[in-house]
């Protein structure tokens, strides 16, 4: 047994005396520390007292050179730093003078001039000419480059050809710059949504050449050119601070040529990539802007602080790819009779509960003046069962087991979850759920190794043919082995029709293909909830989710709102 | 000791190079690449970036430069951050992971060391048992539970701390108590079982014996032997603390090493992989040789042989 220490009493001082000094000092020592560390000005005060937007951009970003990046993460940051010839109002993204300050449009629809403004300057100082953009092009376009984005400038006369190397002396493509002032662009086709696509779509922005050129040349990816210390911008914002882990700082450009109206000083971003953090961090008046909002608190936020919460619609489109090459699934019976069986209102009622829409068909709405055909208005069991009875199948027999393929998340195994117990219940079809991690997702929707696999889509500019081409014949993100000459035919009579009415009403016909053929299954339209700090005003919403920089302010006095 | 030390150092070379080989072949088998993306490129895009990072190459010649680049120092530039090299995102972030890890081997150390004497000098008493349920109670508790609850309470409740981030002095208390915590608990039951199987020799009867003060026993004679199993714990325990945790990074928005250690091999951004591997194992490798030169100073026995 080992030895327990004797306790001998201080004969002197009686032991409760001492332990009671003892007590006395460790609440004295406690009061100075809660003392220190008491409620104080949140960061989100401090912040609005200096004209600085704490928002979440939900992860780190790669680079910000616009020819090179991908992300939407890049994107918002992007956005603050460059601006292209137009930019688009937030509230109903119309285009707007941007670094041009008027355009004219050819009558044929194919020759757009823009005539840049004289006051618009380079964060150095250097005014923006039109040859800025022309050398931009053409640096995005160098197929050394590797630019992922580069088939975004595809609609300007021979840019494909340039960039596929059949064409190599680049003054035989679309771009023009007669003077410093001003600068053309020819298409190959009329292309009504253009202007909202250079406007939207950094791989249109200009860079500014000297500086690239000064850091490895204008071919070159990853260089240095990108860091603070050497960015140089046209943007609202200039770069100020840009540190992996932590935040990116932006702030005011007092070049900029519409600078009276920015009324914020600064934005920081941060990379908050939990969803409960990011809750957390707004909680505790750490950030103005969140990403998103977990789902599961969605309610609550709807019920406590429904003035905090914002729900905006969101041009995207989720939905399941079917590979139609696999057995049973080549059969667009079966395709219909599983599209029919998804209880789609359930679905964004139980599980989804954040304002998606049910899909019924693959252009997302809100596009004006374009109406989509719908495959079904509701779900439809009973026609559900007599096509897949009529396809070989009565009550699922004789179809193999399907798999559905997802990217892990709670969300996606979710929705996977319910559509398998919708199936096997309304179809009696046996399918069996594969969570892959990402980049496996990725190679096996590329190299077709799946049956039906989850998928979304984020529309690139404001118009149904940036949801309907990719279902093309051979186009690169198709991945369903599906193929349609007439649907391919469409398409291509939309490209070349002049009127904007029967160009839309052709996309319609060839939308109306793909839902009898449903190589894809749409199941909701994305909407976008996220949390905003009552301080911050004139915070507007839209298609793109594109964030109104120029437009948001401070209330005059928000502290009182974070202390809750 | 000098000799052993050196033999040591000599070692890790050949370690080295084994794991970077092995953390190069299996990273390159792994499914995926780093230019995999939901938007697909045309073959003559991909064939490109392949070609400016080097992919063209045959394997082994890749293997080669990365080798020559090791020997010189170069990490080689990140897939992710296309403008950063690895060694500078892990000069960015290491020494956060430092001192994450020191704050947290604070707490650990002296929350864990003072409990585990105090029960083991006030055995099968209230003094003991609490404590260490306490303890039990905070090993089977993880970080992903703990840092939460931390910041429900003193973060959203109080208001005395940030939910996230690593901007302020006051920021490294939750991150460190959550992490600093559950190696705390470790520490406490390793102690105490140290410490009674120390007292209960007969070098301390005698010492006792003799008439020495009960605190001259525990100091002078049962601490050396008692902290023997700490020490042995405190070389993983350190690494693993300095090399962060994921989890309790993400939780409380801390810019160290832990979130590139996953992040970089979700995005399969190789040489990423390859620095913080190599980084973490000359840690843990460094680390392992400090406990046993401290456990030989500790322990005559372990000297002598």
């Amino acid at each position: 047994m080992p030895g327990r220490p004797a306790r001998h009493p201080d004969p002197v001082r009686p032991a409760a005396t001492r332990g009671s000094r003892v007590t006395l000092w460790l609440l004295l020592i406690a009061a100075v520390a809660l003392n220190a560390c008491g409620r104080r000005e949140s960061p989100v005060d401090v912040a609005a007292r200096e004209g600085i937007l704490l928002i979440n951009n939900a992860d780190d970003i790669s680079d910000l050179d616009p020819h090179v990046v991908t992300g939407v993460p890049e994107h918002n940051v992007i956005d603050a730093l460059l601006e292209g010839l137009v930019r688009l109002d937030p509230r109903d993204l119309a285009p707007l003078p941007g670094m041009a300050e008027r355009w004219e449009i050819s009558p044929d629809g194919l020759e757009y001039t823009f005539h840049l403004r004289r006051d618009a300057l380079w964060s150095n100082g250097d005014p923006v000419v039109s040859r800025d953009f022309l050398l931009s092009h053409r640096r995005i376009l160098t197929p050394s480059l590797a630019a992922q984005y580069a088939n975004m400038l595809f609609v300007v006369t021979n840019a494909e050809a340039y960039f596929n190397g059949s064409v190599t002396n680049f003054a035989k493509v679309g771009f023009e710059a007669p003077d410093p002032h001003t600068y053309r662009i020819r298409l190959n086709a009329p292309t009504p949504y253009f202007l909202g696509m250079i406007g939207y779509h950094y791989s249109w922005y200009p860079v500014h050449i000297p500086t690239v050129e000064r850091f490895g040349g204008m071919a070159r990816k990853g260089t240095r050119w990108t860091r603070p210390e050497n960015f140089v911008g046209n943007g609202p914002f200039v770069l100020r601070e840009w540190r992996i882990g932590r935040h990116m700082l932006v702030e005011k450009n007092p070049l900029y040529w519409d600078a009276d109206r920015v009324r914020l000083n600064g934005i920081r971003f941060h990379p908050i990539t939990s969803l409960e953090t990011e809750e957390n961090a707004f909680r505790a008046g750490q950030l103005h802007v969140t990403y998103e909002v977990p789902r599961p608190k969605l309610d609550w936020w709807r019920t406590h602080r429904p003035d905090e919460l914002r729900i905006d619609p969101y041009l995207g489109v989720y939905f399941y790819r079917i590979n139609v090459t696999r057995p049973g699934l080549s059969d667009p019976r079966v395709r219909r009779a599983l599209a029919l069986a998804i209880d789609r209102p359930g679905l964004v009622t139980t599980i989804l509960r954040d304002g998606s829409l049910p899909a019924y068909h693959v252009v997302p709405p809100g596009l004006r003046g374009y109406s989509s055909p719908v495959f079904a208005q509701a779900t439809d069991l009973e026609e559900a069962r007599r096509l897949l009875a009529e396809a070989g199948h009565p009550g699922g027999a004789g179809l193999p087991e399907l798999e559905i393929h997802f990217n892990t998340s709670e969300k996606h195994r979710a929705i996977a979850e319910a559509i398998q117990e919708m199936w096997r219940r309304g179809l009696g079809v046996r399918t069996t759920l594969a969570n892959t991690e990402w980049k496996v997702y990725l190679d096996q929707q590329r190299t077709l190794d799946y049956q039906i696999s989850r998928a979304g889509w984020i529309g690139d500019y404001i118009d149904p043919n940036t949801f309907l081409e990719m279902w093309k014949t051979g186009d690169g993100n198709n991945n369903t082995g599906w193929s349609h000459a007439g649907y391919d035919q469409l398409l291509e009579a939309a490209a070349r029709e002049f009127d904007p009415q029967r160009r839309l009403a052709i996309m319609a016909q060839a939308e109306v293909i793909l839902l009898e053929e449903l190589p894809i299954l749409p199941i909701f339209f994305y909407v976008k909830p996220y949390l905003v700090h009552p301080s911050v005003r004139d915070w507007t919403g839209n298609l793109h989710a594109l964030f109104p920089y120029r437009e948001a302010y401070f209330a005059p006095s928000p502290g009182p709102l974070s202390s809750r | 000791m000098l000799r052993f030390i050196g033999r040591r150092l000599l070692e890790t070379i050949p370690l080295l190079l084994a794991i970077a080989t092995f953390t190069f072949f299996m990273i390159r088998l792994a499914p995926g690449g780093p230019f995999s993306a939901e938007r697909n490129v045309t073959p003559e895009i991909l064939l490109n970036l392949e070609r400016h990072y080097g992919f063209d190459q045959p394997l082994w010649k890749q293997y080669l430069d990365y080798l020559g680049g090791l020997l010189r120092g170069d990490l080689g530039p990140s897939f992710k951050y296309q403008t950063h090299t690895v060694n500078e995102l892990i000069a960015d972030a290491f020494p956060v992971s430092l001192e994450l890890g020191a704050w947290a081997l604070l707490v650990a150390l002296s929350v864990g060391l003072g409990t585990g004497l105090l029960a083991a000098l006030k055995r099968n008493t209230a003094l003991d048992h609490g404590p260490m349920s306490i303890a039990t109670l905070g090993i089977c508790l993880p970080t992903f539970v703990m840092g939460p609850l931390l910041v429900l309470l003193f973060a959203l409740g109080l208001g005395w701390f940030n939910a996230w981030g690593w901007y302020e002095p006051r920021d490294r208390v939750l991150p460190a108590l959550t992490l600093g915590l559950y190696y705390a608990a470790y520490v406490a039951r390793l102690t105490r079982g140290g410490m009674l199987e120390v007292l209960s020799q007969d070098f301390i009867r005698t010492a006792r014996a003799k008439g020495a003060s009960e605190s001259r026993v525990l100091l002078r004679h049962a601490l050396r032997g008692g902290l023997l199993p700490v020490v042995a714990f405190l070389g993983p325990a350190a690494a693993g603390l300095i090399t962060g945790s994921f989890v309790v990074e993400t939780i409380f928005g801390v810019p160290g090493l832990g979130q590139f250690f996953v992040k970089s091999a979700l995005n399969r951004d190789y040489t990423m992989v390859l620095g913080t591997v190599l980084l973490y194992a000359t840690l843990i490798i460094a680390l392992n040789l400090v406990v046993d030169i401290l456990q030989a100073w500790l322990n005559p026995k372990l000297r002598l042989e």
